[in-house]
């Protein structure tokens, strides 16, 4: 897997729960919860989605290392062995 | 037979406008069963029947707006023989009201939300793909509006797509809708207001515990925990489970809990949990996902709207110490709870950091007093100290 597939799934599962998200307007580096305007109930199911999709079980008490897009996918890519040089 | 009515649902609602049945006559229904969709000021709703039977008859058509109460259908209990077609009258479909003729106890609008083009929709099928109807329920567009381009003028996703560039009719409707039962509460209502500061660090750490050992989609989030605490606590209160209606108190039957919802688009929306006092919570968390996934998706059903008897409101997601509800009519309670936040704390004789939150009631002080309030709040804060037995 490679950090642009991670990516994708992570912008897929922000999808699931907000359908009506634009992904080419969200911030990379911007809180997500504040440019989607998602609450704890979307969060616990992006994160349910995340671990369905990619098999990720993300504890609670790393829900602050998902607080943007681009920290979703160090996170991710780091608990999958992703490479950091991987496109 | 059986009379199937366009349903209120809630205080703020006069009129619905039938968009599709999705039973025809000589169908069989069952309780339960959603046959037809109604299109409210608070998006599109699914309507349920409450018994088994034969659709026998179908009197308003899709497209057509009628007030609440209007008979909609005829359904022919099970057992009961089926009538002769001339036996079967031809109800008088009534007309949507005036401002100034609401139905009694209904406040009319500040501003006529009832809008009249839909009128002349009467006798027009509207025929709409789901997808469509979802995405008009979730971008404010009102499909009695929308000419489809599909076969047989079904309305498409793409309809709704350009009808939603072209205005925020829905959100304006909902706005005014909102300030009709809003204005109509703080008019009849005499509230008063309570404020009680929890300490949730026993619900906190129980939580913490629970979820630690649980896949995520099995966790809980801890508004489950205070939202099965107040129905326990509603038990000991049944006025502020109730309605005021004909100048008394009318305790509710069952303790279904309306969430205070907010749409992404702006806006609110009050979907019961039915029964919360009965339940565990882990299938209260399931319900509570469910009912704000269909309520921003829009595909609520009647029942969600119709049946609650108090609410609940919680702004600690964006930060609110505290919030000071408006209670929603005619029922005679809401409570508040504010976000969890550490604050130093007095335990065993010693200053302690400790997650806590501020709960509030609102109450009608026609059902209840201020003595039974407080109580009431005291008794959420034991059952939060037991959080396992809730």
């Amino acid at each position: 897997m490679t950090r642009a597939q991670v990516k994708q799934a992570v912008l897929d599962a922000l999808l699931t729960v907000v359908p009506e998200a634009r992904p080419a307007e969200i911030d990379p580096a911007a809180p997500i919860r504040d440019q989607l305007d998602i609450d704890s109930m979307d969060f616990i199911n992006f994160v349910a989605t995340l671990d369905q999709t990619l098999g990720v079980d993300v504890p609670e008490a790393d829900y602050g290392r998902l607080a943007t897009l681009d920290a979703c996918v160090d996170y991710l890519a780091g608990r999958l062995g992703v490479p950091a040089t991987t496109p | 037979m059986g009379d199937f009515l366009m349903p209120s649902l809630g205080a703020d609602m006069v009129a619905g406008t039938l968009t599709e049945w999705y039973k025809h006559p000589g169908d069989a229904v069952h309780r339960g069963d959603i046959i037809a969709a109604v299109d409210t000021d608070k998006g599109s709703i699914d309507v349920e029947v409450f018994d088994d039977g034969v659709l026998e008859q179908v009197v308003v058509k899709e497209g057509q707006k009628v007030p609440v109460g209007t008979l909609l259908a005829v359904i022919r209990s099970t057992g009961e023989a089926a009538p002769a077609p001339a036996a079967i009258a031809a109800p008088v479909v009534p007309a949507v009201p005036a401002p100034s003729a609401t139905p009694a106890g209904i406040a009319p609008p500040a501003a006529a939300p009832v809008a009249p083009p839909e009128v002349e929709q009467a006798g027009r099928r509207l025929r709409v793909s789901p997808l469509a109807r979802r995405l008009a329920a979730e971008r404010g567009v009102d499909l009695a509006t929308i000419h489809g381009s599909g076969e047989a003028g079904t309305i498409l996703r793409e309809d709704v797509e350009a009808a939603a560039s072209g205005g925020r009719d829905r959100q304006e409707r909902m706005r005014r809708a909102i300030a009709a039962a809003m204005a109509r509460s703080k008019r009849e209502i005499p509230h008063f207001y309570l404020a009680s500061t929890l300490d949730f660090g026993q619900a906190s750490a129980w939580l913490t515990q629970w979820n630690a050992e649980r896949k995520p989609a099995e966790r809980l989030l801890a508004a489950v925990l205070l939202l099965k605490a107040t129905a326990l606590a509603l038990l000991e209160f049944p006025e502020l489970n109730a309605r005021w209606e004909n100048d008394r108190v009318n305790p509710a039957q069952g303790i279904n809990i309306g969430v205070a919802t907010s749409l992404r688009g702006g806006g609110l929306v009050v979907p019961a949990l039915h029964h919360v006092n009965r339940k565990t919570l882990p299938p209260l968390m399931i319900e509570l996902r469910d009912l704000v996934q269909r309520a921003r998706s829009g595909t609520l059903r009647s029942s969600d709207l119709a049946d609650g008897t108090i609410t609940v409101t919680s702004l600690g997601e964006r930060s609110a110490d505290m919030v000071l509800g408006v209670i929603y009519p005619p029922q005679t309670a809401i409570v508040g709870f504010g976000s969890v936040v550490e604050r130093p704390w007095v335990r065993d004789g010693a200053v302690v950091p400790r997650p806590v939150l501020t709960a509030t009631l609102a109450a009608d002080h026609r059902a209840s007093d201020g003595h039974r309030g407080a109580a009431f709040l005291a008794t959420i804060d034991r059952l939060l100290q037991s959080p396992e037995a809730l």
